[in-house]
């Protein structure tokens, strides 16, 4: 039991700390998709000493001077509410990772080690539970803040995750019902034949209208553009993050970065195989590298989307969701379970 | 055993401190606020009691989707100084205490046959798979005549919100 906890915590503490730098870097990796993408260097300065190490060094750079700014809070604003509502987005962003496996089982000190914290026979709907309690945060900084961009910011994102949220649920229906599980561990496993490409979107190509849904869903779940009308710097400032600086701005920040590398690990569990890749079975540890770069891969198709495509009109967005997207979750449901019913 | 029932505890005091909360505040965002406390709270305990598909949905559909909105129509009435003292009708308040009485005794009364006893812990019980077939095979009447129900509801809503030369 005690080496169960233990084990627990060191998993848990290994997640966080790798999390939190991947947080840092990806931030990096975005000013220089889209410096690359935009025909710029990007940054390229900061490094140790003489060695520039292509600006490797700016995330830690930007970590120090956030830290040192001033920590502003407006007098009219509502001060508990104000100062919990980014601990409130970046917890339920950080408690997602743990039922997400990031490998199968390596043996390390004699000791046979699961390579995802926990697993639970609700999984996924356990991120569900927090991706819609993560709004909150959100809505609460929008609204304590005592500003009207802020609240604006804040309504609009509500409205926008509450909408998105719906096609999200359902096209995931689309893997349980091939899938027959809810538990990520158990979808993943199920993935593991053909030398470890029985990837869901291979097996079942029916799914693969349904990552669009489920991607496009994740993408404006996380307020990222084309569906960043939350923070629409040209209307409304910076939206629901309006007064907030230093380390307060940072962990917005850090919870909306942690969102879409969430997102897109769990696009990569229920569509493209988790860790699975080829000679995994021989090679476990090649299960977390696996993992990493179709999450990666994910993460630079987003960057890729935000620079390429322009942000839509608040009412484009609704009408978007609700009477295309919604509807072809739908159909995509029906043409599953049709197919399904008919398979021996 | 003994962390359980030490786990039991710290959620029943959030559960029924935030649920008193509720009343006891004037701002209605923190009514709500807190009970999104007494939600979670529940959801834990529900866990405990090896029901996480009821725990999973309590934060999925409650806190997280009605909550929500609830929150969202707050904020856009905001605050609350402006809308005068609904203290109309001071006779209503001498006749809250007999009927919160009356409700009280009544549900002694009916909750007196229910003995306290220890369910078999039955591993499956609370799984997605077990409240599924249970719904699409001993329920199933209920459970379709309880979606059609939703469904005339929703189609109320549309029409009572739609506005008129829409």
């Amino acid at each position: 039991m005690t080496n169960l906890l233990l084990e627990w915590l060191i998993k848990t503490i290994i997640i966080l700390l790798i999390l939190l730098t991947a947080v840092a870097y990806v931030t990096l990796m975005e000013r220089k998709v889209m410096a690359w993408i935009q025909l710029r260097v990007g940054p390229n300065r900061v490094g140790l000493g003489k060695f520039r190490l292509w600006g490797l060094m700016q995330p830690l750079a930007d970590a120090l001077k956030m830290i040192f700014k001033e920590d502003i809070v407006p007098i009219q604003a509502n001060y508990w509410l104000y100062i919990a509502a980014p601990a409130l987005s970046l917890i339920p962003a950080l408690m997602t990772f743990i039922v997400i496996p990031y490998g199968s089982t390596i043996t390390l000190f004699n000791r046979t080690i699961e390579l995802h914290v926990t697993r639970m026979n609700v999984g996924l709907l356990y991120v569900l539970a927090l991706t819609s309690v993560g709004v909150y945060g959100i809505v609460l900084a929008g609204w304590s803040s005592n500003n009207k961009y802020s609240l604006m910011g804040g309504l609009r994102s509500s409205a926008q995750m509450i909408s998105y949220e719906l096609a999200l649920g359902l096209s995931i229906v689309c893997v349980l019902l091939y899938a027959g599980t809810l538990d990520l561990v158990d979808i993943v496993n199920a993935q593991n034949g053909f030398h470890g490409l029985a990837w869901n979107v291979f097996r079942y190509p029916l799914l693969i209208p349904v990552f669009i849904i489920f991607y496009i869903a994740s993408l404006a779940e996380t307020n990222r553009t084309p569906f960043d009308l939350p923070e629409a710097d040209s209307e409304l400032v910076a939206g629901y993050h309006t007064e907030y600086s230093s380390m307060k701005f940072v962990m917005f920040q850090m919870a909306e970065y942690l969102n879409l590398i969430t997102a897109s690990s769990i696009s990569t569990t229920l569509f493209f195989g988790g860790w699975n890749g080829p000679f995994v079975g021989r090679a476990p540890y090649l299960g977390p590298v696996y993992f990493m770069i179709k999450v990666l891969g994910l993460i630079f198709l987003a960057m890729w989307i935000r620079y390429t495509v322009p942000r839509f009109r608040y009412d484009q967005l609704m009408r978007f969701g609700w009477k295309f997207l919604l509807p072809a979750a739908i159909v995509n449901i029906i043409i599953s379970s049709t197919v399904l019913l008919f398979r021996p | 055993m003994q962390a359980e029932k030490a786990l039991f505890i710290v959620f029943a005091v959030i559960a029924v401190a935030s649920a008193l909360n509720i009343l006891l505040q004037r701002n209605p965002l923190y009514s709500a606020l807190s009970l999104i406390g007494t939600l979670l709270a529940l959801s834990a305990l529900y866990v405990m009691l090896r029901g996480q598909f009821i725990a999973a949905l309590q934060i999925v559909v409650y806190a997280g989707a009605i909550m929500v909105l609830f929150v969202f129509v707050i904020m856009l009435l905001n605050q609350p100084k402006d809308q005068p003292q609904i203290e109309k009708q001071k006779g209503l308040r001498y006749l809250a205490i007999p009927l919160a009485g009356l409700m009280i005794a009544e549900m002694f009364y009916v909750l007196r046959p229910i003995h306290l006893s220890t369910l078999p812990a039955d591993q499956s019980v609370g799984t997605t798979w077990s409240i599924g077939t249970a719904l699409f095979t001993d329920y199933l009447l209920p459970f379709e005549v309880t979606s059609v129900l939703i469904l005339m509801a929703v189609v109320g809503a549309m029409v009572l919100a739609r506005r008129e030369g829409d």
